[in-house]
């Protein structure tokens, strides 16, 4: 029984006749019902600061021929609207017959409890941790100047029905929990952010003190900054850290190898399967499979178990990631990677937890290797350009590498690179893979989904740091 | 297809008194209905329909200075109920804030102008596919255009916006929008760029051919691209792209970030920031206008500000919560800016252009490098050299870094304005950033 029409005036059987009904003439398609609850508790300079509970629930109902998507979503689940959209969708593909495809595998596996976070840690102890928070980073002294700090927690249940009563079902907690400190002195002001995350509950991130070790780390951040000087500006060798940084492989070719930009032609990756984009020694995959990790899903957003994709063995190109759409355009199989942010949203295909696997060098030797250039330890936010391959990230915890040793630390610099090439110019890749800490959301088209990265260290031959220095 | 005024306020005066039966002091909400139909083409074929209709309550609570929020869009009372519950139920627990409250009364809009933001027209699919048709045949007419990509939105809104101290708000608007992505290729290396027009009435909408047009003409000119060496230049900003120097600012004094000690701007109410040329209005009355409405997120009365006059900053952007702790009156500012623009400079687009010998010119930047906090800028960029006033070759995998305070002193503004979007600023130098490339 679905609990999407316990209080609507239809059906499971109903709603299963208008889906297969809609569908007939389609090659692909699905009704995609989502309850989706939230809640987001925010300190800020000393107080509660705001505290809100968002409840959520709709359908999207999609039609696919050929290359065309016949989208109609709604928060009203109702005979009514349901047969307002199918009308709709019908409009839209009235001219074209497809043949749908019944296949969709099944899975006994499952890669997170279904937990509600929400209601796992009562409203009054999440109180208390954040005001332990602000007085434990406030007691480090006069220079913290303000604290922020975060819930996140949600509660996705989602049910897809696909033509001739095929049911496919989910539900996936996602917690986050963020510390931002700025710190002030001798009149100068740098901040420091960190995070932990997954789909778990939130003590088990923070339990036995953990969280003292998330306000630790963001105080540690903007403490180094206070002493940065002026980031250097050209090309130079780099050496990225593990964990985090890994937003480099995400930007630089993680979004160049889904499957719409290359059925499409317009991304720089899209003549280059079978070839060597990147040096030897370097295996990037995608990773839908780890246990309570970020990026992880169950099945994906139109009911594909996910797997793990090896995008790049060796420095050869294997595979791109695939939603149905994509893959069937391709003459291939769905990889697991058709993700929506929510009922309001249109499938595309996605990461999930993107991974460049570990070498066999330490980062001591890496460093020493470099002359100058920089080490870059922790990242903000990055972008790309898919069609030119042009991609950025900020650095946020950055040294001067010179001689062989680790410097001064340096201002947040962006860097930039070119995707097709850059793994080319990977000549170190170390022994030390480490995954983020849970805390990454991609953005495309408009649509944020929660994403995982992983990576060893890494020296890069050369690339254009964004200083200020010349 | 868009629901009226009066079932919106039905719901919102249900939630108020609700939420005052079961102890709040003070109520805030605000109930919004949308319907967005959207259609869009790829290589001359369709390739997607979209169709939105979606409804939201957003319902914050007060027991005297305790305060706690919740979102639905479930409007149905049974749902509402179990959530004003669930949020006094949070209100109570949470700790209270001497400035949490609604806004002086004295402040509230008296009146609802009409500014000419709703267009009823419906252009229903078939026409919204033929524009996109004459779009993608005018973007692809030069073989060098390998891929093309068109879209059309049209939006409906209507919301109420209440609050238990007896304001009771809310209009209709309207947004027609299209764009249109090119992709060129030469010797294998491909360049994407863009148009897009956003209007409040369709019969404003740019030409479909305009739009294809643009977005080709741009693609083909980025192509073959050079990475340039690194060096101090003066760097000119498409108007495109200028209009971010106006959001970067509008962080920068909003009065959160004043309040809380996390701007670059903090104290420089009534100091020279900008060129004393320089004048910075927020408008929020302009007719048509994208950014225009009558009252803000809060219901406070809106009116047109000078941020700055004469080059010296002359106001925040002010709310009612962060107001308190600054001791200032609300200024209709939450939720942020609304027209907001640069008066125009005095140099034609040419002249700014012939300033120097050597220029470069940025047509987009990539990433999010600006730090509101220290002023520090450092983003990925790609665009022209200008030599002796003509654009004269494609620059790309470059950056562009500088501080905003230095940045901010150093601008001069071209007189080619076009009030396009919400945000607007005409062509504009900035002297002097650092350029990392080869």
């Amino acid at each position: 029984m679905s609990n999407f029409f316990k209080e609507t005036d239809v059906d499971t059987s109903q709603v299963e006749a208008i889906v297969t009904e809609t569908l007939k003439n389609c090659d692909d398609g699905e009704l995609y019902l989502e309850n989706h609850k939230s809640e987001s508790i925010v300190l800020d300079d000393n107080k509660i600061k705001s505290s809100t509970y968002n409840s959520d629930q709709g359908y999207g109902f999609r039609a696919v021929t050929g290359e065309v998507v016949a989208y109609s979503h709604s928060n009203d689940i109702s005979k009514e609207s349901l047969r307002k959209s199918s009308e709709n969708l019908k409009d839209t593909l009235k001219s074209k017959k497809g043949t749908y495809n019944h296949e969709i595998p099944k899975t006994n596996s499952k890669y997170y409890e279904n937990i509600n976070p929400i209601e796992s840690k009562t409203f009054d102890s999440k109180i208390d941790l954040l005001n332990n928070v602000n007085n434990y980073l406030r007691s480090k002294g006069s220079i913290v100047n303000q604290v922020t700090a975060n819930f996140l927690g949600e509660h996705k249940s989602i049910e897809i029905i696909r033509s001739d009563n095929q049911v496919l079902k989910d539900d996936r907690p996602l917690v986050r929990f963020n510390v931002s400190v700025v710190l002030e002195k001798d009149g100068k002001k740098e901040t420091g952010v960190y995070g932990v995350g997954g789909r778990q509950s939130y003590d088990d991130y923070l339990k036995d003190g953990s969280w003292k070790d998330v306000c630790d780390e963001a105080f540690r951040i903007a403490n180094v900054n206070l002493e940065s000087k002026p980031a250097p500006a050209g090309e130079m060798k780099v050496v990225l850290g593990p964990g985090w940084p890994a937003i480099l492989i995400h930007e630089a070719i993680g979004h160049g190898l889904e499957g719409d930009f290359n059925r499409k032609k317009t991304s720089a990756f899209h003549n280059l399967m079978g070839q060597q984009v990147a040096s030897e020694g370097v295996t990037i995959v995608d990773d839908g499979t780890l246990h309570q990790r970020r990026g992880s899903l169950t099945i994906d957003d139109e009911g594909t178990p996910t797997e793990n994709t090896v995008l790049i063995e060796n420095g050869i190109l294997k595979n791109y990631m695939q939603d149905r759409l994509n893959a069937r355009l391709m003459g291939t199989k769905s990889t697991g990677s058709g993700r929506r942010e929510s009922y309001k949203h249109v499938v595309l295909p996605r990461m999930r937890n993107t991974m460049m696997l570990s070498g066999k060098y330490s980062q001591d030797e890496m460093i020493s290797s470099v002359d100058k250039g920089i080490f870059a330890v922790s990242f903000g936010g990055g972008q790309v350009d898919i069609t030119s391959g042009k991609f950025v990230f900020n650095c946020t915890e950055a040294y001067e590498i010179n001689n062989g040793k680790i410097g001064s630390p340096i201002k947040g610099a962006t860097l930039i690179g070119d995707g097709p090439s850059i793994l080319k110019e990977v000549s170190l890749v170390g022994n030390d893979m480490k995954l983020d800490p849970g805390i990454g959301t991609c953005g495309k088209a408009g649509q944020g989904v929660p994403v995982g990265v992983a990576q060893p260290s890494i020296l890069i031959k050369k690339m254009t740091v964004g200083g200020t220095k010349l | 297809m868009i629901r009226d005024q009066e079932f919106l306020k039905d719901i919102a005066s249900y939630c108020i008194e609700n939420s005052k039966k079961l102890g709040a002091t003070d109520v805030g909400v605000k109930v919004i209905h949308s319907v967005s139909e959207n259609v869009s083409f790829r290589n001359k074929k369709l390739d997607e329909s979209n169709r939105a209709d979606s409804f939201a309550v957003n319902l914050t609570t007060y027991i005297e200075k305790k305060k706690s929020s919740i979102n639905s869009s479930d409007l149905s009372k049974s749902n509402l109920e179990k959530l004003i519950e669930r949020c006094i139920d949070a209100t109570k627990i949470t700790p209270s804030d001497e400035n949490n409250s609604l806004p002086d009364k004295d402040l509230m809009s008296k009146e609802i102008r009409d500014l000419n933001l709703y267009d009823e027209t419906h252009y229903p699919n078939d026409k919204k596919i033929e524009f996109l048709k004459k779009v993608e045949e005018t973007a692809s007419t030069d073989e060098k255009i390998v891929n093309t990509e068109a879209g059309f939105t049209e939006n409906k809104n209507n919301f109420i916006l209440a609050n238990s101290n007896g304001f009771l708000g809310g209009y209709k608007t309207s947004n027609f929008s299209s764009s249109c992505v090119a992709v060129s290729r030469i010797n294998g290396a491909m360049e994407r760029d863009y148009e897009f027009g956003s209007t409040r009435f369709l019969q404003d909408m740019m030409k479909p051919e305009e739009i294809g047009k643009i977005a080709a003409d741009k693609a083909i000119k980025k192509l073959g691209p050079k990475k340039i060496k690194s060096e101090k230049i003066g760097v000119i900003f498409d108007k495109r792209i200028s209009k971010g120097i106006l959001s970067t600012l509008a962080s920068a004094i909003s009065a959160s970030a004043i309040a809380r000690g996390t701007s670059f701007l903090k104290d420089q109410i009534n100091s020279e920031v900008f060129p004393n040329s320089i004048n910075i209005i927020d408008d929020p009355k302009i007719e048509k206008g994208l950014g225009s409405q009558n009252f803000d997120s809060e219901g406070v009365e809106t009116n047109s500000l000078k941020l700055v006059e004469n080059g010296i900053l002359k106001n925040y952007l002010i709310d009612t919560y962060y107001g308190k702790k600054l001791n200032l009156k609300s200024n209709g500012r939450s939720g942020g800016t609304t027209n907001l623009y640069f008066e125009n400079g005095d140099l034609s687009f040419k002249d700014l252009l012939n300033l120097e010998k050597k220029f470069l010119y940025i047509t987009e930047t990539i990433g999010h490098g600006g730090n509101i906090i220290t002023g520090d800028y450092s983003v990925g960029a790609s665009g022209f050299m200008v030599e002796d006033g003509e654009l004269t070759y494609p620059v790309s995998e470059i950056t562009i870094a500088g501080n905003f305070k230095e940045m901010f002193k150093n601008i001069t503004l071209a007189n080619d304005l076009e009030m396009k979007y919400s945000t607007n600023a005409p062509t504009l130098l900035i002297n002097q950033m650092t350029v990392a490339g080869k």
